[in-house]
């Protein structure tokens, strides 16, 4: 879909910026790349919708809700964003 | 002339402050249009009135706190006819009423004197509405007015005809003359703006002496929501784009804040309001509690086939289907759906779903879905969206605070198994939805895994019994075995 492949650190700021959409304050310091960002900062199915839908717009990368469970953790998203 | 009054946003609620007037004295206003922003416990709401005509003054300034009754303007009714109330004497069978407690039908249908109005609900929401009590004819048992005929009064009567009002108005055409919404003025050295337009810009790092606004008036909140988004730039129209269909897209949604009035005063506040609530939940209504497994393995399949060749935007979630179901379930059990007042419980011809929206700051509101189970499952996921939306920003409708008919948490979102809630007076009943997870189950003798859920009620058994709750739970269960009829 995207026409060249995103690296690590673009992915990065596009999760939190897709987060941060949600939860404004949302802190990422201290914040494992492993730790699940649904718990982690209280997401709800809307949430998630809304999550997954600014990741998709803002990386061009189309999400199915298939990849839903793909795209859990910050490292996670971050190597499905970055494989396609 | 007629009040628009101090509205009662909540059973909690004692005093409200109004933030920011959102007409001037010579604007037409029709019945539905919102007119102020009033700050609660809770959260900043938007306030409509249910009068039609021509705002004749302000008598209330903003920032002022007053109780709630207290006039906050005049305005002059559109025409009078409208004004001396139903103008056609019958009012006439509601067009699709669905059960209504009417065991015996008033003998003879002249007016209710007012003395016949015996529940503050009903008293009180004739106030909301502007309606003369003593000119609706009441459908209850003995003739008592009942809230469905206030509602179907106010309806009714003033509302009709705001076009011809301008014509007839002399405050209103100097008025409309200096109107132009957004002339883009920069303001001058002494700012002038309203307080809740301050707290917007200062939340928004906004400076105020750069918001553009009309000249000659305050900077409004609506200023500061323009500035801010038109600053926000691209973040706020890839969500435009992303949000639901048109329609339901008041404003193209700009950064979500939580509370507008945050701050830990303000958190307090909501705390206290809460506290008050339940305590009040707890210590008057004897609650039951029944529970339920839902199979939601069609329901999941069919979502999971309804989202295939959808946009991420447009795909539904449970949640959805389960509100659906559970408004549909709520036709059909009314006894659930309704009020507990001082004459007994009144049931609702309409069902508005309060959801249960906890907000980031902590705390949580319950705004309703209004007439949930008239429209379809793809209208409803985009009315919960645009809801919860609104709600964690602090810009509800006074309606969908005061009108909520029965309350759905949905609790499972964070994981819990089941949920038994407390009930919101003076409603009768609250449904609580847990996880979906994967379980055994056996189904026609034989062990799979299957997606379940638990879908709870608490309910007062003042108003049913168990028998009925538990047929509520089964009208839901069989809606989610059969989600293409959502």
């Amino acid at each position: 879909m995207s026409t060249q492949s995103m690296d690590q650190s673009q992915a990065r700021g596009l999760v939190i910026e897709a987060v941060r959409f949600i939860v404004p304050d949302a802190d990422f310091d201290a914040l494992g790349d492993d730790t699940p960002l649904r718990s982690e900062f209280e997401l709800d199915s809307l949430d998630n919708l809304s999550f997954m839908e600014t990741l998709s717009k803002r990386s061009g990368v189309a999400i199915t809700e298939d990849d839903y469970d793909r795209l859990v953790t910050m490292r996670s998203c971050i190597d499905f964003l970055t494989a396609k | 002339m007629a009040s628009f009054t101090m509205p009662s946003l909540g059973a909690d609620m004692e005093e409200g402050t109004l933030l920011e007037w959102l007409v001037r004295p010579g604007d037409v206003v029709s019945r539905g249009d919102i007119v102020a922003v009033v700050d609660t416990a809770k959260a900043a709401i938007e306030v409509e009135t249910f009068l039609a005509g021509v705002v004749s003054e302000l008598l209330v300034e903003p920032g002022t706190t007053v109780s709630v009754g207290t006039p906050l303007a005049t305005i002059e009714p559109a025409d009078a006819d409208a004004a001396a109330a139903p103008a056609e004497p019958e009012p006439t069978p509601e067009p699709e009423s669905v059960p209504e407690p009417a065991p015996e039908p008033s003998p003879e249908p002249g007016p209710a004197p007012v003395a016949a109005v015996r529940s503050p609900l009903v008293r009180r929401l004739g106030e909301q509405l502007g309606v003369d009590l003593a000119q609706v004819q009441g459908t209850g048992p003995g003739g008592q007015v009942t809230r469905d005929d206030v509602t179907r009064a106010a309806a009714q009567s003033p509302a009709q005809s705001p076009a011809q009002s301008p014509a007839q108005s002399p405050a209103q055409a100097p008025a409309s003359a200096q109107v132009s919404p957004r002339a883009t003025v920069p303001a001058a050295a002494g700012v002038r703006a309203t307080p809740y337009a301050r707290r917007l810009a200062a939340e928004h790092g906004l400076d105020l002496a750069a918001v553009p606004h009309a000249a000659g008036r305050p900077i409004s909140a609506e200023d500061v929501r323009a500035a801010h988004e038109a600053a926000a730039g691209v973040i706020g129209s890839v969500q435009g784009q992303a949000a639901e269909p048109a329609e339901h897209v008041a404003e193209p949604a700009p950064e979500p804040v939580s509370v507008p009035a945050s701050g830990a005063a303000q958190s307090d506040k909501m705390r206290a309001a809460i506290a008050g609530l339940m305590a009040r939940s707890k210590r008057e209504i004897p609650h039951y509690y029944l529970s339920s497994t839902v199979d939601m393995t069609r329901a999941t399949e069919w979502l999971r086939e309804a989202n295939r060749n959808r946009s991420i935007g447009e795909r539904l979630v449970p949640a959805a289907l389960v509100c659906k179901a559970t408004a549909l379930a709520a036709t059909e059990v009314p006894e659930l759906n309704g009020y507990w007042g001082e004459d007994g419980f009144e049931a609702s011809s309409q069902v508005n779903l309060g959801m249960a929206v906890s907000l980031r700051g902590g705390g949580l509101v319950t705004p309703a879905l209004l007439d949930a189970s008239a429209v379809g499952v793809e209208d409803l996921m985009a009315q919960l969206k645009d809801l919860v939306n609104r709600a964690r920003r602090g810009r509800l409708r006074g309606r969908e605070l005061t009108e909520g008919t029965l309350t759905i948490t949905n609790l499972g979102e964070q994981g819990v198994e089941s949920v038994y809630g407390v009930i919101f007076p003076p409603q009768v009943a609250l449904v609580g939805v847990g996880r979906i997870a994967e379980r055994p189950w056996a189904v026609d003798g034989l062990l799979g895994v299957r997606p379940l859920t638990t879908v709870t009620l608490s309910a007062d058994h003042r108003a049913s019994d168990a028998m009925t709750g538990a047929r509520f739970l089964a009208r839901i269960d069989h809606h989610l075995q059969h989600p293409e009829e959502l």
